[in-house]
């Protein structure tokens, strides 16, 4: 565990740089870990990423294929956003621990 | 001490020989692991591996009940061999699997296929073993995006981060 700055905001991350409290997550902080990976975040990846969010808040695992039947997007959608780690990257930059799922 | 450079994986190519159930998820999920990955990927389905791509078949594979000594009873005694043996056995256990699979959520085949492709992972083919079993085109998933020859597929291979995975 180490703790990091970003967007000015001191927060808990892991070895590979995922947050470990969401709680201390907010839009500034997204878009520098989203600017760090080289995606620029619109609208649409905030209702994504606010998803993501609500899904482990709510303590379900997340797997791109309940991801991709949410209705917020579908997968193609969601490797357009994310491309090359359409969960990794989208939890990275949701603030929520690195998905554990294989699928 | 030297720092070593690490070099991930650019691409893999996997080839699918068997048509059971377990070697075909065997494939499928690397596949799709390796595309979520953001790894190149490509997959070759040939001989009775074709199953896990033709239409008819796709969605119904099955697992061998005999000859399976990893096969247990639900609760973990051994399956007897004579068992497996009995007409409907192998269906239902299999059936049973997928359902299992499903509560884990893994898809089924068809749309496990599109999970890959949607990812920018390609399928394809074997020309030879697609000939063998007197199948068309038009008998695949629309996943597919081809049919090869071997060399052709080891053409697609090229990379000095390539790896060939065979299941």
């Amino acid at each position: 565990m180490a703790e990091k700055t970003i967007a000015g905001k001191q927060v808990n991350v892991s070895e590979e740089g995922y947050m470990e409290d969401m709680s201390q997550w907010n839009e500034d902080v997204a878009k520098e870990i989203a600017n760090e990976i080289g995606i620029e975040l619109t609208d649409k990846h905030f209702e994504v990423l606010n998803y993501l969010r609500d899904k482990t808040a709510a303590g379900e695992s997340l797997s791109i294929r309940s991801v991709g039947k949410s209705g917020v997007v579908d997968v193609k959608g969601l490797y357009k956003l994310f491309p090359k780690g359409p969960l990794k990257f989208s939890s990275k930059i949701a603030g929520i621990p690195k998905p554990t799922s294989c699928i | 001490m030297e720092a070593k450079e690490k070099k991930p994986l650019e691409k893999v190519c996997m080839i699918c020989a068997k048509g059971s159930l377990e070697d075909v998820y065997a494939t499928l999920v690397m596949a799709n692991g390796a595309v979520m990955e953001g790894i190149e990927t490509k997959v070759f389905f040939t001989f009775f591996g074709l199953d896990g791509i033709t239409k008819k078949a796709m969605n119904h594979l099955h697992t061998a009940t005999t000859g399976n000594p990893a096969m247990r009873m639900p609760g973990g005694l051994p399956f007897p061999t004579m068992l497996g043996g009995l007409p409907g056995i192998e269906s239902a256990v299999s059936s049973m699997m997928r359902k299992q699979m499903e509560e884990l959520d893994m898809p089924p085949v068809d749309e496990f296929l599109e999970l890959i492709t949607a990812g920018g992972g390609e399928i394809y083919a074997c020309k030879l073993a697609m000939d063998m079993f007197k199948l068309e085109l038009k008998d695949l998933s629309d996943e597919v995006s081809g049919i090869l020859t071997i060399g052709d597929f080891y053409e697609m291979c090229d990379g000095d981060r390539t790896q060939i995975i065979f299941t």
